[in-house]
């Protein structure tokens, strides 16, 4: 075995490790049924569990609840990034490596910090209700935190520097010539961005909202510090029914409907990605 | 006739520097009109002005009668061809072409017809459906070009048309360019750095620097009468002698040079007065060479020592030392094939050029 195939078959083996392996005992799992000992589920196959998922609302629902979130929390990030990482990509090059810094910045501080400084800043006493109680703007402080809203702002706030830099990486590669050759065409300013410049940053487009929308659908931590009781997202249902109710089948069987949710969509993307990058450099 | 582009005043500052300083320039109709300076002389700015990309900080801009100094790009009667072609990556070798059109909601028809004219103007009809990075550099420039063409402005900018191409592409894109633009009568402005493609495409040449035009004038007036100094300099290579006005009349300027050891004539009335230091200027292909003292008719003889020389084919390079130390040089071509060499180093050889050849630079 030479190197050359070692360093080939390296990915695969990370791959197969980490991740098929994993896979293949959830699933395993999941056909399984629970009972109290250790482990904590049959050696049977059935598809119990994944049944139970569809008789019970609750599940269906918070499914779809989570990938409102997570597309909405994505929408946002992307509206708010792009002209970001616009800027950031037009800017001359001294200033641009000091706003890139600034977006990277956060990522020195743990995610779990910054996610409990939120909490700081929208509980009833918190910065934000302290100001709009002392600028006179409200005489009763806004509840913000445990909504969904706090889980929105905590959403977008935690996962915007991952759609700006897949955004600034292809917007900043787009030869400037490109909008004004449209323009001199008789394109108007909108016309030439929607015409050159959007096509152009769509595979940055792609990859932020994929980066965005894949770890927001499942996330858990932030639904449980800022979200309140009754907003249930998957995360959070999956963290109880493996911790709390100790239905590892049940949590394993969320677990593979979520992957599958977020495997169908991406594959499709992907393929329509590849169809579009077709005589793009 | 009236003037078809009017440029009148225009300058443009960035702050404190100033790109293009207080010019005027008229350019007629159907002119193959060539903008050509260095780096940084102000010529893409003043060419990005009549695009619209640039908006003057003072003085106007009239194209065909209509004031266009304020209009925003896509408004104007004029198209351009990049430096970088600018051929959007994401568009077929047809929908990059039809894109001006579309703008304009041509009727669907009229846009395949016009497409179509243009492919074979530009010979890509077998690539129409390529997209740009099938392409090769020469293509490329053939798909922005028919881009460029298709909305028939009344003037098309080319940005550095042909600097991006190699030596056998470019000399066949210089006719293509030269022909279509005979072809379909749209005015061509040019931006060049490059003296050559200047000197060959175009029906006049505006010598640009530091922010101002030099001289304007056909290739020839401008090679042959150059102004100045740096026009003399920036086309082709010049000999230049320093010099004191001896005497002048309205046929000639006398000017005795210590550099060339001897009083220099040149012909015509210049505008210079008895005792001005001035420079006499001869380009090296007006100069001969030969080992004899040539006979005494009129021209101005020199002697000297071939100090170096180098063969190019087609002709040969010497660089002939003065008793002063000057170094001339003289260029001459190879008219009869011979082994043996003509002259050799620290050959005594007499250089000779005809009055008329030597013109009067005044800085």
């Amino acid at each position: 075995m030479n190197w050359r195939r070692i360093a080939i078959a390296a990915p695969y083996l990370w791959l197969l490790v980490f991740f098929l392996a994993p896979f293949a005992i959830v699933l395993k799992i999941s056909l399984a049924d629970p009972v109290f000992g250790q482990p904590p589920y049959t050696q049977s196959v059935s598809l119990d569990s994944f049944a139970f998922l569809f008789t019970d609302k609750i599940y269906v629902i918070t499914y779809l609840r989570s990938v409102l979130m997570a597309a909405s929390a994505t929408f946002l990030c992307l509206l708010l990034g792009f002209p970001m990482a616009y800027g950031i990509a037009r800017s001359r090059p001294a200033t641009r490596s000091l706003l890139l810094m600034l977006i990277i910045l956060p990522f020195w501080t743990s995610f779990l910090l910054r996610v409990y400084a939120w909490m700081g800043l929208l509980n009833n006493y918190g910065t934000i209700n302290t100001f709009l109680l002392w600028a006179g703007v409200i005489d009763q402080p806004i509840p913000f935190m445990y909504t969904d809203f706090a889980v929105f702002v905590g959403l977008v706030y935690s996962y915007l520097p991952f759609m700006i830099l897949p955004l600034y990486a292809s917007l900043e590669r787009m030869d400037l010539d490109l909008v004004e050759a449209a323009q001199d065409l008789g394109a108007s300013r909108s016309r030439a961005f929607w015409d050159v410049t959007w096509p152009l940053a769509r595979p940055g487009v792609v990859a932020g909202c994929l980066l965005v929308f894949i770890p927001a659908i499942g996330e858990y931590v932030i639904p449980y510090l800022l979200g309140g009781p009754e907003s249930l997202l998957i995360g959070r249902v999956l963290f109880d029914e493996f911790f709390v109710n100790l239905d590892w089948p049940l949590a394993s069987a969320v677990a593979i409907i979520l992957l599958l949710l977020l495997v169908i969509p991406i594959v499709l993307l992907q393929r329509y990605q590849a169809r579009d990058q077709e005589g793009v450099a | 006739m009236k003037n078809f582009i009017s440029i009148k005043g225009v300058g443009k500052h960035f702050g404190n520097f100033v790109a293009v300083d207080n010019v005027d320039l008229a350019i007629e109709k159907g002119e193959l009109f060539s903008i050509l300076g260095g780096s940084g002389c102000g010529k893409t700015t003043l060419l990005r002005m009549l695009a619209g990309f640039e908006v003057p900080t003072s003085g106007s801009i009239e194209i065909d009668g209509i004031d266009v100094t304020s209009q925003p790009p896509y408004e104007r009667p004029v198209n351009m061809m990049f430096q970088s072609y600018a051929v959007f990556p994401h568009m077929s070798v047809e929908k990059n072409i039809e894109y001006g059109l579309r703008r304009e909601k041509t009727a669907k028809k009229e846009i395949a017809k016009r497409v179509d004219e243009m492919l074979e103007l530009v010979q890509l009809d077998d690539f129409r459906s390529r997209k740009p990075d099938q392409l090769s550099g020469g293509q490329r420039q053939r798909v922005a070009l028919a881009r460029a063409l298709i909305k028939r402005p009344k003037v098309l900018l080319l940005d550095e048309p042909l600097a991006a191409l190699d030596k056998k592409l470019r000399e066949r894109t210089q006719f293509e360019l030269m022909n279509i633009q005979d072809e379909l009568g749209i005015t061509f402005v040019v931006v060049t750095h490059d003296q050559e493609e200047a000197m060959t495409l175009s029906s006049r040449i505006a010598v640009m620097n530091n922010g101002k035009f030099e001289q304007i004038g056909t290739p020839k007036e401008i090679y042959e009468f150059p102004h100045n100094r740096f026009v003399a300099e920036f086309i082709g290579t010049i000999n230049t002698f320093k010099g004191r006005v001896s005497a002048v009349n309205d046929e000639k300027t006398k000017v005795y040079s210590t550099e060339a050891g001897v009083t220099l004539t040149a012909l015509g009335k210049q505008l210079v007065e008895e005792g001005q230091q001035i420079e006499v200027a001869v380009r090296p292909e007006k100069i001969f060479v030969s080992k004899d003292k040539p006979e005494d008719n009129g021209d101005v003889c020199l002697e000297g020592i071939v100090d170096d020389f180098g063969y190019l084919g087609n002709r040969s390079l010497y660089r002939i030392r003065l008793k002063s130390g000057k170094i001339v040089q003289v260029s001459s071509q190879n008219r009869r094939r011979s082994v043996t060499r003509f002259l050799t180093w620290e050959d005594r050889v007499w250089i000779s050029w005809h009055p008329n050849s030597a013109v009067v630079l005044l800085d």
